[in-house]
């Protein structure tokens, strides 16, 4: 038994994206859950599951509170940072396949650019499988992720020639299609020079290889094949997901190969559930924290080889028109950092023809992945039924 | 705000890495090294990976090795670190297999290179702390 076709996304919504929401998580939580759940076709009291995000301040029990519902039936937590989102597609599809619920809502809320709760330096640091960086890193001043992850830019520069202005192409292809998008906070048009005199924060990661800190809030529903049918919009099938977890995961420092992430693990088992190749994908949301990520994920997912990701962002194929669009939405560079779950929810935007300007025509195959902590992965293959 | 508090975040050792740090003081880098089958690993942790024994010992590192990657930090993350901008954080391959990381210290970043050979310092940050650094071998 496998999880194909056993789930679909039925309902997807969204919170405006801002720099000062002025409001709570909870509220924001809310708005983008209900938008969700109006989305599918739903009542509120429909949901029978969440999967609530880690960190945050919202939980299993506020909904029960604030929907109504009467018995809820699952509740969990997927503990990988930024891969959360797409892992939580496969804990909902394994608990819907189980039988154990027919309606999972996957939602995440924050304020982090105006909210307290601290930067995200202290923040990584009271995460416990961040104890190690904690102790042994951050001390020595590698606080961020930025600095973090830099090394293993560093490493595939050195390794393999990857330039700046290759990930440069990522940023300002991502760029042009947040401005296409109508609900993305940038809205400036970037050009590679632009990027190239964006000051340095952790060589060779300039400020444009970072994504945003943002207020908003998004959601996404995972149904049962049999009760998606009962949903108002095409229905979304899960294909093939999976996750996958990175050698030496709580310390980059003493990974094995610092070019490999989890992805590397986890794609060929999505494929292959699936049963797709690479040419059958018609968009990519990728998981986009700094621009090197993509990059590195693009040659973990198998669209060119280890050491080929800057000639194949340099090629164009990931602009829009080109062969692999990816990041439709603007991603965490330019739409907002909604930690992946917008690119979940563009995904499945894509697949039933709701994207707009940015809309890859007669896209009917498309990949979601995640990227988490210190370089856990996960995607999920859907396809419009 | 622990026993080792100057306004720079600080290790908060637990029973599992308390003689690193001790060793740090006395200037010695010590990597746990199993009791079993002599498998060093690094960070410390209580099982050991290549055989499952729990029982280690530490011993001394002789503190040479290469760069394996490195980044350059431009915006300090921390206001302790407002006043070193610029500053070099080196991934070392060390001698015994493991890996490392410490501020290159001394060096020009026009120096860096994979495989640059390097060597630890030790630099006292308070009269309880001592962190690693590296210089140029």
């Amino acid at each position: 038994m496998s999880l194909k076709g056993k789930a679909a996304i039925t309902g997807v919504g969204d919170t405006r994206y801002s720099r000062q929401s002025g409001k709570s998580v909870t509220t924001l939580q809310m708005e983008a859950s209900l938008a969700a759940v109006r989305d599918a076709g739903l009542d509120p009291k429909d949901i029978d599951g969440i999967i609530a995000y880690g960190s945050m301040a919202v939980v299993a029990e506020d909904y029960i509170t604030n929907f109504g519902i009467a018995d809820l039936r699952f509740s969990a937590v997927t503990p990988l940072g930024g891969a959360s989102a797409v892992s939580s597609i496969q804990c909902a599809a394994a608990a819907v396949a189980a039988g154990i619920c027919n309606h999972v809502l996957i939602p995440i809320s924050r304020n982090g650019s105006s909210g307290a709760g601290g930067r995200i330096g202290s923040r990584v640091r009271e995460m416990p499988q961040f104890r190690l960086i904690g102790e042994f890193e951050m001390p020595l001043g590698a606080i961020a992720p930025a600095q973090l992850y830099a090394p293993m830019a560093r490493r595939h520069m050195e390794l393999y020639g990857t330039t700046s202005r290759q990930l440069a192409e990522i940023a300002v292809s991502t760029r042009h299609n947040a401005i296409l998008n109508g609900n993305a906070m940038m809205t400036k048009p970037l050009s590679i020079e632009d990027h190239q005199a964006s000051r340095m924060i952790s060589d060779p990661l300039r400020l444009y290889d970072c994504s945003l800190e943002s207020d908003g809030a998004c959601a996404f529903i995972v149904s049962s094949m049999e009760r998606a049918q009962d949903c108002a919009k095409p229905v979304i099938q899960v294909l093939g997901v999976a996750e996958g977890h990175p050698d030496s995961p709580s310390a980059i420092t003493q990974r094995p190969d610092l070019t490999r992430l989890g992805l590397a693990k986890a794609a060929p088992k999505a494929f292959a559930m699936a049963g797709v190749t690479h040419d059958d994908i018609d968009v990519a949301e990728v998981y986009d924290c700094f621009t090197y990520i993509v990059l590195c994920q693009l040659e973990d997912l198998g669209f060119c080889k280890k050491g080929e990701g800057g000639a194949f962002v340099q090629s164009g194929a990931i602009r829009l028109g080109g062969k692999l669009p990816i990041n439709t939405h603007g991603g965490l560079l330019s739409q907002a950092h909604m930690a992946g779950f917008n690119h979940v929810v563009e995904l499945a935007r894509q697949l039933r023809g709701e994207a707009g300007q940015a809309q890859v025509a007669d896209a009917r195959i498309g990949l979601v992945t995640g990227y988490g902590d210190m370089g856990d992965g996960s995607i999920a293959i859907c396809a419009r039924a | 705000m622990n026993a080792y508090d100057y306004g720079k975040p600080t290790p908060d050792p637990t029973a599992d890495t308390q003689a690193y740090w001790d060793g740090m003081k006395q200037g010695k880098l010590l990597l746990q090294t199993c009791s079993d089958c002599g498998t060093i690993r690094h960070y410390p942790r209580p099982v050991c990976p290549a055989c499952y024994s729990m029982e280690h010992r530490w011993t001394e590192a002789k503190g040479t090795g290469t760069v394996h990657s490195w980044t350059i930090s431009h915006h300090a993350f921390h206001p302790g670190f407002k006043g070193e901008l610029p500053y070099i954080l080196v991934t070392v391959d060390l001698a015994e297999g493991v890996r490392m990381q410490a501020q290159l210290k001394g060096a020009d970043a026009s120096v860096l290179k994979v495989g640059l050979p390097v060597r630890i310092a030790f630099e006292a940050a308070t009269k309880d702390l001592t962190l690693p650094v590296f210089v140029v071998a």
